[in-house]
Formats: C-alpha cells, sequence, structure tokens
C-alpha cells in the first residue's frame, strides 16, 4: 500500500508504471533505454529527488504503460535496486524488481578494440556469466568484462 | 544461425573430441578418400596463414573436394569496404563450407550467424584456433595412447598464447595436471586459472623452466616468447633465452615423453633437440591434415566408415 499521509515528491498516477530508487546520475540513462522519449502517454519524471536510503534518488511515473519482462531487465545493469510499483485506480497492485537476463543484446560495448562487434554494423550480444558479480563475456570474442568495466551503447 | 559450424573449442563436448579423434584415426590410416567429390569448399583467409591454408587445402584435396578462396584480403572486397556479411553472403552462394582466417576476434562466429552454410574458424585474432587444439589433442592421444591422466607441461607466452588457452579447454574433459611455466610477464591469466580451479583441474605454476618439471611430465608443450609481446625490453633480454629446451634437459624425461610445438619455431627448441625420438612437432604439424579431414567432414555432415 501507498503511504498516503507523506507528501509525494512527484504527483500520483492513476494507472500505469512508477519506477522508484532510480540512481540520480543514471535517470536520464534509463529513461533513454526504456524508450521513455518515444511514449505519447504522460510521464511524470522526477530527478534529485531526496531518498533516505541513497541520499538523491530519481523516479519515473508512466501513465497507461506496463512493461514487458525483458523490456525493464533492460536497466538491471545500471539500476539494479530499482523498484517498480504497477498502479490501478491510484494502488500499487504489483511490486517488482529488475532481473539481470542471461543475455544481453545490443546493450553493451564490448571493450575489445578487435572485437567484431566494433568493426561490424551489427548488434553487441553479450552472456551474462555471474549474476551477483555482474560478469559479461562477449557472445563473439569471448573477451570477459567485470561490472566496473561496462560501458553502454 | 547453424549448429553444424565449429567456432570456438567450447563448442564441442569430450564426445565430439573423441568422435573427432577416431575420425581423425581413419583419415590417418586411409586419406585419400573421394568424400568431397562435387563439393566446394571456401578457403577465405582474411590475414595470411601460410601453414594453416596449406593444411586445410590439404585436407580438402585429399578428400576430392574442389577451392576456392584467397590468401590475403588486400586482393579482395573486403579492402574495398565490404562487411564480412555481404562477403560471407555471397561467398555462400558459391561454396558447401567456409574455411575462414580473420584478424578480428568473434569473426567467424558472426560469419556462423549469417550464413547457413558450415563456418570453420581457422583463426579469429587472438581468440580461437579450434582446429590447432583438435590437432593437438589428436597428437596428444597418438603418443601417449589415451587423453586421460596425463601431465602436461606448457612452456612460454601463456598469456597470449590462444594455442595454450584452448589446449586447456579442450584437454579439460580428461582430468589432466597442467604445469604452467611462464615469465612473470607472461603468465597465465587468472581467467584461465579460474576455469581451471571450477572445473577441477589440478594446475602448478612454475617462472623456472626447470628439469624437474621437464621429469615428470607426459607432454612437454613449448610455445615462442615474442619480443613484441613485452612492455620492457630488458625484460624480454632478460628471458628470451631462459625458456629455451636443449636436449641435455631431456636425459632423465620420461620415456612417454614428447614435445608438442605450435610452430613456427624461432629458438624455443633447440636444434639438437630435433634428433632425440622423444621430438614430436613436425609429425604433430602432420597430424593437422587428418584432424582436418575429420573436422571437415564433421560440419557437413558426412559419414566416415573406418578402414
Amino acid at each position: 500500500m501507498m503511504v498516503r499521509n507523506k507528501e509525494l515528491q512527484v504527483a500520483a498516477l492513476k494507472n500505469g508504471t512508477a519506477i522508484d530508487h532510480i540512481p540520480s546520475e543514471y535517470l536520464f540513462k534509463v529513461v533513454s533505454l526504456l524508450g521513455i522519449e518515444h511514449l505519447s502517454t504522460r510521464v511524470t519524471i522526477g530527478y534529485n529527488l531526496d531518498s533516505k536510503k541513497m541520499g538523491t534518488k530519481g523516479i519515473i511515473k508512466i501513465a497507461d504503460k506496463f512493461f514487458e519482462e525483458d523490456e525493464i531487465n533492460r536497466i538491471s545493469l545500471i539500476a539494479p535496486s530499482v523498484n517498480l510499483n504497477i498502479i490501478k485506480d491510484f494502488e500499487v497492485i504489483e511490486k517488482k524488481q529488475v532481473n539481470l537476463p542471461d543475455e544481453l543484446y545490443g546493450l553493451v560495448k564490448c571493450n575489445n578494440p578487435k572485437c567484431i562487434t566494433n568493426n561490424e554494423p551489427m548488434q553487441t550480444r553479450f552472456h551474462v556469466i555471474d549474476k551477483d558479480n555482474v560478469t559479461l563475456r562477449c557472445h563473439y570474442c569471448e573477451m570477459k568484462i567485470k561490472k566496473e568495466e561496462i560501458e553502454l551503447l | 544461425m547453424n549448429t553444424k559450424s565449429l567456432v570456438s573449442i567450447v563448442d564441442f563436448s569430450k564426445d565430439d573430441i573423441l568422435r573427432l579423434i577416431g575420425t581423425a584415426e581413419c583419415f590417418e590410416r586411409n586419406p585419400n578418400r573421394g568424400l568431397l567429390e562435387g563439393k566446394v569448399c571456401a578457403t577465405l583467409f582474411f590475414e595470411p596463414s601460410t601453414r594453416t591454408r596449406l593444411s586445410f587445402e590439404t585436407a580438402i584435396n585429399r578428400l576430392g573436394g574442389r577451392i576456392i578462396g584467397f590468401s590475403d584480403a588486400a586482393t579482395t572486397s573486403s579492402s574495398k569496404g565490404e562487411t564480412l556479411k555481404d562477403t560471407i553472403m555471397m561467398v555462400s552462394n558459391y561454396a558447401d563450407l567456409i574455411i575462414m582466417r580473420h584478424y578480428l576476434e568473434g569473426a567467424a562466429r558472426y560469419a556462423s550467424e549469417v550464413t547457413d552454410i558450415p563456418i570453420i574458424n581457422a583463426g579469429d585474432g587472438a581468440n580461437q584456433h579450434p582446429s590447432q587444439t583438435m590437432l593437438d589433442i589428436y597428437s596428444i592421444y597418438k603418443t601417449q595412447g589415451r587423453l586421460d591422466n596425463l601431465q602436461i607441461t606448457v612452456v612460454g607466452d601463456l598469456k597470449y598464447g590462444r594455442t595454450v588457452h584452448s589446449l586447456i579447454v579442450g584437454m579439460s574433459h580428461f582430468n589432466p595436471t597442467f604445469h604452467f611455466v611462464a615469465p612473470e610477464e607472461l603468465k597465465i591469466p587468472e581467467l584461465y586459472k579460474h576455469f581451471c580451479e571450477t572445473n577441477g583441474i589440478r594446475y602448478h605454476e612454475h617462472t623456472e623452466f626447470s628439469e624437474e618439471v621437464i621429469n615428470l611430465s607426459d607432454i612437454l608443450y613449448m610455445t615462442r616468447v615474442q619480443r613484441e609481446r613485452f612492455t620492457d625490453l630488458i625484460e624480454y633480454e632478460k628471458v628470451k633465452n631462459v625458456y629455451v629446451l636443449r636436449n641435455n634437459m631431456l636425459s632423465h624425461s620420461k620415456d612417454n615423453l614428447k614435445i608438442l610445438h605450435p610452430l613456427p619455431r624461432i629458438n624455443e627448441i633447440a636444434n639438437d633437440v630435433d634428433n632425440n625420438p622423444k621430438a614430436y612437432y613436425i609429425e604433430q604439424a602432420r597430424n593437422g591434415v587428418f584432424a582436418r579431414q575429420a573436422i571437415i567432414c564433421d560440419a557437413l555432415g558426412i559419414e566416415v566408415v573406418s578402414g
């Protein structure tokens, strides 16, 4: 249930999805990863909001939009602790966590300059070989990338 | 995406490796068979590699197949900026099988995804060279009569040497014990140590190339220490003559010891080793033709009957 007696930092949503606890520095990356700029429904974006847990955070509230699993999992690389609230009639009817998928398509750049993906017009593809430590392996050149080395496209 | 391609040694299970060894043995007994009659094989060498190309082309010729292709990308449309995808799709119209060498890592995997005809990776940059690994494993099998429970010592450039990395993966099915002998700058990457640990493979690291380690080995796999791998040339000068095998170092080695080298060698095996019956590197290259015949038939789904 939503806490009603607290002042909301972003206007309430009737129906749709509220994405909470986005690290501020990644807010606009999340916006772009989810393709929110292409939506025609009403979107409220909160940036640098106060957060007890995180210091500052970002929130995105999207009216009348319910994401598919694989759509939303795209953001798990940069914002693994994000909460998704599915809202119907001003009530949170479901809370979701993001999960790192087994494979990532077109999301991460391969750090190997001699990798085919950096030399052909093609999509990158990575296997997530360690979900806890976020270690990826390029499907093509087989090079492993650690979390701190990940560069998003 | 096609499943008959051979891109990486990790694509091969233990059963695949054993099956290919069996097929390679058939070809060694009788290498000249018309199994590729009426087939066209493309050898696309975007980077020159005479040794590998000759080995593959010999394999195809002995099987009665025809060859199209190029030995250097400078003479092809890729030098005009054609994408790899276009080159592969174009050649797929002509050939039944593509054998390719490329300077970019992952090129063969990508090629296997844009065509339905099988791709055999003949080396993609520093990444994979699975037919070399198959011939190495076949050579180990032939000289030892088995693959299980062997003491394998690899010497030289273990950091960049892709043949070493693939050998570790390929032999991992057979409970080996590895001895990694390398200078500090070229020691085995953490990644492969981790691979050994997660697969329950015993390994020992040495910086000294001693008789002690030679004497407990069944296989001595030598590699070249290349000058261009060193950031510090003083370091290179220090080690360049340290990881050299000389005949007098072999006097107390096991009777079944065999010395392997992916070739070409520079000075890491002294010439006086060549006449030692434990030297196997030249025959090893000969095994490459049989291993490649087996790989080609496997990729094309051609059954090879023994005899």
